[in-house]
């Protein structure tokens, strides 16, 4: 067993406490073990991700007990690509926490974070769907310290809807696991995909249900229409690094949709196959419509950037929903694109609230403020990257996503609905960005200096580095399509994955 | 045996969403609990109903007792306890700050706001 595989759990699970207890009263110490946890963690998820590319999935059994008796984390190509945006995200998010201050509003912040990273890589390395609940608990309780931290009434506010939100999201993952478990007996995502296909007759509306309600649960982490009520509120009101972060939560519930509806319920699943597809296209169509419409109407600029992460779930799983091997590369590249376009965005929204004093991110005229241009232009080319316009990765994602639409049956609804809302959002980016920027620039702002004191440039890096990172995918995009590609193509061809779990025999068997 | 803990969890979740669906928080909260109730409930009973079996198999046992759901319900027990915990202590945080224990009141007042709270039971009902 390679025990590798484990540490990008084992790591910050063991380092949130350490934090905690030895280290708490030293915010110093904090910020050097957090910032040393997230390099950490994006070198073994690079490690993991070279492993990945070079075979089949590998399989960690934990306590040694065989699949699908005990439970497994399983690694392929998918989950070291998502384990390696955590890395990157977290690298960031901890150095824009750590840089612009963010950690010392309220306590407990590094810790909060590394817990909140020990669940992601668990959801996304996880082969037992159990074991996903769990992890999601994880996260989601690590979620609900981190959109907390810094207190205030609204927040708060917007805390308690986020969180009755979720419990009614894990009630329902309950009842979706517990119908699998009674209709198949097995909770091992490669152990179901094996048993779905011998399901006893008269059993097939049972799980059909559970896979379905599987779908909203999943929906609801992702934002899809109609239960994505809860996430512009909650990350318009998050501290900016922690809405950064989770621009990767989101991305978890694309991965459990891509995971389960592909490995359990793909081609061999029989009566049950391909059951998400359905559903999820008018939704996640209407999710983008939705977004788009909220980018174009949001009276501030957070706000605004929380519509266009609404808006850009409904193109990714649009492109997911096409259950296709290329719709699943447009939808895999677009997921690293909204990831990193996504964070960039809120830190820069939050860097300019920062300079403009009173009028905070709201949509009006205020008196320019220190270093317009830099912020200007890197607000420019992050909102270019949203909208889709070239040359940033938004455009290669998108454009991805138009070509694999042309083997679905509903191609025009698709591409009219999609090149609509990009028109739509760059109207929404344009009419943001001309009234924060050049509308402000003729307002005489105060001598810098002189009532404002001067801020560190040091956190616009951390958005900067988000920036980078886009181009560095879109001039690769190559050899990015071609890891997507190989990834793609094992998720639709899942006899590997269930071979890996189960071992050779074990398959023959049944 | 089957009908009477079918009704009792299809009661528990029917008397659970009516509560959530409530503006307050302390009806919000009491009915997640019963959810979460109804819930651990229906995990067990995923198992099958069977009254005096073995629940390990050994050799020459044809008939047992699923072990697997005690243990997810053990686990999903631990979980919504401590979820329930926090989201008690967040609610009576946010009625000190804010003055209201009303769930859906709007955040910043902003019209796409209004009933952020709902979905969640919009969710549950659907179950």
């Amino acid at each position: 067993m390679n025990h590798l595989i484990i540490l990008p759990v084992i790591l910050p699970a063991l380092l949130a406490p350490f934090i905690v207890l030895a280290m708490r009263h030293d915010l110093l110490l904090q910020r050097v073990f957090s910032m040393a946890g997230a390099v950490a963690l994006l070198g073994i998820a690079l490690m993991l991700l070279d492993e990945a590319a070079g075979g089949p999935p590998q399989v960690y059994e934990l306590g040694n007990w065989p699949a699908p008796f005990g439970i497994v984390l399983v690694l392929d190509r998918l989950s070291a690509l998502m384990v390696l945006l955590t890395g990157i995200l977290a690298v960031v998010v901890a150095g824009y926490a750590i840089s612009s201050g963010w950690d010392t509003r309220g306590r407990h912040f590094h810790a909060l974070l590394q817990f909140q990273l020990m669940g992601i890589t668990g959801a996304f390395l996880t082969g037992d769907i159990f074991n996903l609940f769990v992890f999601f608990e994880v996260l989601l309780i690590a979620s609900y310290g981190l959109m907390l931290h810094g207190g205030g009434a609204a927040r708060t506010r917007a805390g308690v809807q986020y969180v009755v939100v979720n419990l009614a999201g894990s009630t329902l993952f309950l009842i979706a696991v517990g119908i699998i478990y009674g209709v198949t007996g097995t909770l091992n995502m490669a152990d179901l995909a094996v048993k779905v296909q011998h399901i006893a007759p008269g059993d097939e509306a049972l799980l059909r249900a559970g896979g379905l309600l599987l779908l909203v649960v999943f929906a609801v982490k992702a934002a899809l229409v109609p239960i994505h009520f809860w996430l512009p509120g909650t990350y318009a009101n998050a501290p900016a690094p922690v809405a950064a972060l989770f621009a990767i939560m989101t991305k978890v519930g694309a991965y459990s949709i891509l995971r389960v509806f592909t490995l359990v319920f793909g081609e061999s699943a029989g009566e049950t196959a391909w059951i998400a597809a359905d559903w999820l296209l008018p939704a996640a169509l209407v999710t983008l419509v939705i977004g788009t419409v909220g980018v174009l109407g949001a009276k501030a600029l957070t706000r605004l950037v929380c519509f266009s992460v609404v808006a850009s779930m409904g193109t990714l799983l649009t492109a997911i929903s096409i259950f296709t091997p290329a719709a699943t590369v447009a939808a895999l590249f677009y997921l690293i694109h909204s990831t990193f376009a996504t964070a960039a965005l809120f830190l820069l929204a939050d860097q300019i609230s920062m300079r403009r004093g009173g009028a905070g991110d709201r949509l009006i005229t205020a008196p320019r403020f220190a270093q317009t241009g830099l912020l200007a232009g890197l607000f420019f080319l992050a909102a270019i990257a949203m909208a889709g316009m070239p040359p940033m990765t938004g455009f290669l994602g998108k454009l991805l996503v138009l070509d694999s639409a042309r083997a679905s049956d509903s191609m025009t609804t698709i591409w009219a609905v999609i090149l609509i809302t990009s028109l739509i959002a760059i109207v929404g980016f344009a009419r943001a960005g001309s009234v924060v920027f050049w509308k402000s620039a003729s307002i005489p702002g105060p001598e810098e200096g002189e009532t404002t004191p001067p801020l560190p440039a040091l956190p616009m890096a951390a958005a900067g580095a988000m920036l980078a990172a886009m181009v560095a995918v879109a001039i690769f995009a190559g050899p990015v399509t071609g890891y997507l590609e190989a990834t793609a193509a094992s998720l639709y061809e899942p006899a590997g994955y269930i071979r890996a779990v189960l071992g050779p025999d074990m398959t023959a068997a049944r | 045996m089957e009908f009477l803990v079918a009704s009792g969890v299809g009661s528990v979740t029917a008397a659970g969403v009516y509560l959530v669906l409530r503006g307050r928080t302390f009806p919000v909260i009491v009915g997640l609990a019963l959810l979460s109730y109804a819930v651990n409930l229906f995990l067990f009973a995923t198992g099958r109903l069977v009254i005096d079996q073995p629940p390990v198999i050994t050799d020459g046992v044809t008939s047992y007792t699923d072990p697997l759901p005690q243990a997810l319900v053990l686990t999903a027990i631990v979980i919504s306890f401590g979820m329930t915990a926090v989201v008690v202590v967040l609610a009576l945080r946010a009625y000190l700050e804010a003055g209201s224990d009303a769930v859906d009141t709007n955040v910043d007042a902003e019209p796409e706001d209004a009933g952020d709270g709902r979905p969640a039971g919009g969710g549950g009902a659907s179950a």
